[in-house]
């Protein structure tokens, strides 16, 4: 069972701090946004961040999946962590928007996650993770 | 119709073995009810009253007589030799066990049909005109451009926790068969300087809260239609209230924001969608639109019917329409008998009508929101010989749209969300009214019937609506007036206190009483409403 | 009384409480007095039953009765169906359900 998995190789130590403090402090690099939080509010200032963190209080709320495509759409390539219940059967859309570290209130089974993870070989939509729609493949 | 390829068959094959593994993990104790039970959602499978019950979905209502057969075969298999057909043209089975589950659903995807998206907060099966392809008034086929929604709402990563389930439906002419601005998504295509496009209509729904759907876009061109509907949903997943799941339906949204605000957001975040290339080239369009050609209508298919038998000629001037080709005829199978369930169909039944679709309809069907199938393609010269196979099954009530074609949600006897049973209501109005010389007198009259707010049964959209409530332990029934579903969507009103069982048939006999006084010429029950108003209805049943 | 009733997970078959097993049958199901809590806890933890809840029931010579609609529904079966309830034979039984 794992307790933090990551799809990156550079690491931060930095404690993320909330939104406003985020907005008020200009030295801080990490930043935690709550389900709903404005992340374009965030836009202004990318080029300084390394890490967002993006809380999911209960697996249902599905606001933090915008919040990480509207980030990488922008343009952020730091980490992007979901926090909270997140849950195995989960991942994988979160991968398909952007996220690439997590940090799971509950313990993750790592073979049910590798599993889910590499299940579905191809996908119908184009997100910000990049995968080449199906519509792509059929029409070159 | 549409036909998978390789990459539709193995999104649909990887979803059964991923089900499969989901439910081997909950069986085996790994996943919690809790866990578990958005996964199953996702996949159709609810906990029902009695059962697990499992929808089937039935993208845009079309289907072949190979699915039909599929769709009687797991009745037989995996149920108690029935499905209910829905009003999201979908079929339910109310008997599954969780442990045949996988299997049910590989033998589906092996005629290329699943439960994918048929329940979770996420966006769910596209419905449409069960006439598309075949009706005389539309101005293209709809189908192509639900199939293009289908594939981009199945598995979307950013909208399957939205607050609420999300519904879309697709039309291509002016009447409305559909309910289209009942939904939460309304499309209706038009054409602009000639050029195909959609009409977007957002916010509707029934519900505790009925609401039609304001337009929002006059013309959104189909190289743009994904990135269009990517943002008015993302409007809604960060918006839509979550606070509240009675208040979290985009209908909400939309209303208190006002449609002038949402449309700006939408338009806002549409702009920047559309720099992300999220739209399948016109390619795709045109790829998907092929498997929609017309079928190989006779050219010459002799145009008159010899209606000299009576009991056949009710049934071609009640469940017969015209067909875009001349020579063909659009027939409706009626799956309201007299005392019947409204909706449901024996093993048996279903194949039937899969046999004649294969022999008769170029080998498809359609599923109608009011609950009925329909064989589009007919040959008027065969309609006799399909009318007497139909008849000689039950499958002949010559009774669309008239007060006995009811729609009803399973209610309390299979739902567990229910608080008054619709369905013997249903079976008992089909009584009262049984006699067709009354009912045709009536003319159309769209009743709708559900078994608690949540209105499966579209009492909202009746012309005449019965809402079933819980009154101190016992079953209660309000009774609406002058809802509609059509292009001049309305929403009922009731009419004041509820009724028990007998009661409110009773007070619909009333009601129907009126309407034949007050009739002026060839007024409808909804047009005579209209113009009467409910005070005279109100009078006649409280006195 | 109270008793107990839910889910079998497999099959989703309306089950109730015995005392010591699941019954598809109400008139097995025993009042659980004060410790329905406990005995729910521990049968979904070892998944001898599913999504099950606590009721009130009245004891009749037919054995116990639930005190709402819905859960007598659960305990015959669809009242438009009586094929497919518990009790296909008998003419009467849509009644103990209204």
């Amino acid at each position: 069972m794992v307790e933090a998995i990551r799809f990156r190789d550079d690491i931060h130590e930095e404690p993320a701090v909330s939104l406003d403090a985020f907005l008020d402090q200009s030295n801080a690099t990490a930043v935690r946004i709550e389900a709903g939080e404005d992340a374009r509010l965030l836009l202004p200032l990318l080029d300084r961040i390394s890490l967002v963190e993006i809380d999911f209080p209960v697996f249902g709320d599905g606001r933090g999946y915008s919040a990480a495509q509207i980030l990488r759409e922008a343009g952020y390539e730091g980490e992007l962590r979901a926090s909270g219940d997140v849950l195995v059967d989960q991942l994988a859309y979160m991968r398909r928007c952007g996220f690439d570290s997590f940090i799971p209130d509950a313990p993750i089974d790592p073979k049910v996650m590798e599993e889910a993870l590499a299940r579905y070989e191809h996908v119908y939509q184009g997100t910000s993770d990049q995968r080449t729609p199906i519509w792509r493949h059929r029409h070159g | 119709m549409y036909q998978y390829d390789q990459y539709d068959q193995q999104m649909v094959d990887t979803r059964v073995e991923e089900f499969r593994d989901q439910v081997k993990r909950r069986l085996a104790g790994d996943l919690t009810e809790d866990q578990f039970k958005p996964l199953r959602l996702m996949n159709g499978l609810y906990l029902q009253l009695h059962a697990y019950m499992l929808r089937v979905a039935i993208p845009y209502g079309t289907l072949n007589s190979k699915q039909m057969r599929m769709l009687g075969h797991i009745a037989r298999k995996y149920d108690r030799d029935y499905g209910h057909f829905t009003t999201r043209q979908n079929i339910q089975y109310n008997w599954i066990k969780l442990e045949e589950a996988p299997d049910l659903l590989a033998d589906l995807a092996s005629v290329e049909m699943h439960a994918i998206q048929t329940s979770g907060n996420c966006i769910r099966n596209i419905s449409s005109d069960q006439y598309a392809g075949a009706a005389r008034d539309e101005i293209a086929d709809p189908r192509p451009w639900a199939e293009i929604l289908r594939q981009w709402s199945s598995f979307h990563p950013e909208f399957s926790y939205l607050p609420r389930k999300f519904k879309i439906a697709v039309i291509a002419s002016e009447e409305d068969r559909a309910a289209m601005r009942l939904h939460d998504i309304g499309i209706q295509l038009v054409r602009k300087d000639g050029e195909l496009g959609a009409k977007f209509f957002v916010g509707g729904g029934m519900g505790r809260t009925p609401m039609i759907a304001p337009e929002i876009r006059d013309f959104v061109p189909a190289d743009e239609l994904i990135s269009y509907a990517e943002a008015c949903l993302r409007v809604y997943n960060r918006y839509g209230r979550r606070d509240n799941k009675y208040k979290a339906r985009i209908k909400i949204l939309v209303h208190e924001l006002g449609a002038e605000e949402y449309t700006r957001q939408v338009e806002e975040e549409f702009a920047h969608m559309k720099t992300l290339g999220l739209n399948p080239p016109v390619e795709e369009l045109a790829r998907i639109t092929e498997y929609f050609a017309d079928p190989a209508f006779e050219g010459n298919a002799p145009d008159e019917l010899d209606l000299s038998d009576p009991d056949f000629k009710l049934w071609v001037d009640q469940n017969v329409v015209a067909h875009k080709q001349p020579g063909y005829a659009i027939a409706t199978i009626s799956l309201k008998p007299k005392g019947g369930i409204p909706g449901d169909a024996s093993s048996a039944q279903i194949d039937l009508m899969a046999d004649l679709a294969e022999q008769y309809s170029f080998d498809e069907l359609r599923v109608t929101h009011s609950q009925n199938i329909v064989l589009p393609h007919v040959r008027k010269s065969d309609l006799y010989a399909v009318w007497q196979k139909l008849d000689e099954a039950g499958l002949a009530p010559a009774n669309l749209d008239l007060i006995t074609d009811s729609i009803a949600c399973p209610g309390l006897d299979y739902c567990s969300l229910a608080n008054a049973r619709s369905i013997p209501l249903a079976q008992k109005i089909s009584e009262r009214f049984a006699d067709l010389g009354r009912q045709r007198e009536l003319g159309e009259l769209k009743l709708k019937i559900s078994g608690c707010i949540n209105a499966c049964g579209h009492h909202h959209a009746g012309h005449i609506g019965i809402l079933g409530v819980d009154r101190k332990g016992t079953e209660n029934y309000q009774l609406l007036l002058g809802g509609s579903a059509a292009e001049d969507t309305s929403l009922a009103k009731i009419t004041g206190p509820g009724f028990d069982e007998d009661g409110v048939i009773d007070a619909i006999e009333t009601v129907t009483d009126v309407y034949l006084e007050e009739r002026e010429g060839d007024e409808r029950f909804i047009d005579t409403y209209r113009r009467v108003g409910m005070a005279r209805f109100k009078e006649a049943i409280y006195g | 009384m109270k008793i107990l009733t839910g889910n079998d997970l497999k099959t989703g078959d309306v089950i109730w409480w015995t005392g010591s097993d699941w019954s598809r049958h109400v008139e097995n199901a025993v009042d659980v007095g004060e410790h329905g809590e406990r005995i729910l806890h521990e049968e979904e933890a070892t998944r001898r039953v599913n999504a099950p809840y606590i009721i009130d029931a009245e004891q009749t010579d037919d054995g116990p009765r639930p005190a709402h609609i819905k859960d007598r529904v659960r305990a015959l079966g669809p009242t438009v169906r009586p094929d497919l309830t518990l009790k296909p034979a008998d003419p009467e039984a849509g009644n103990w359900v209204i």
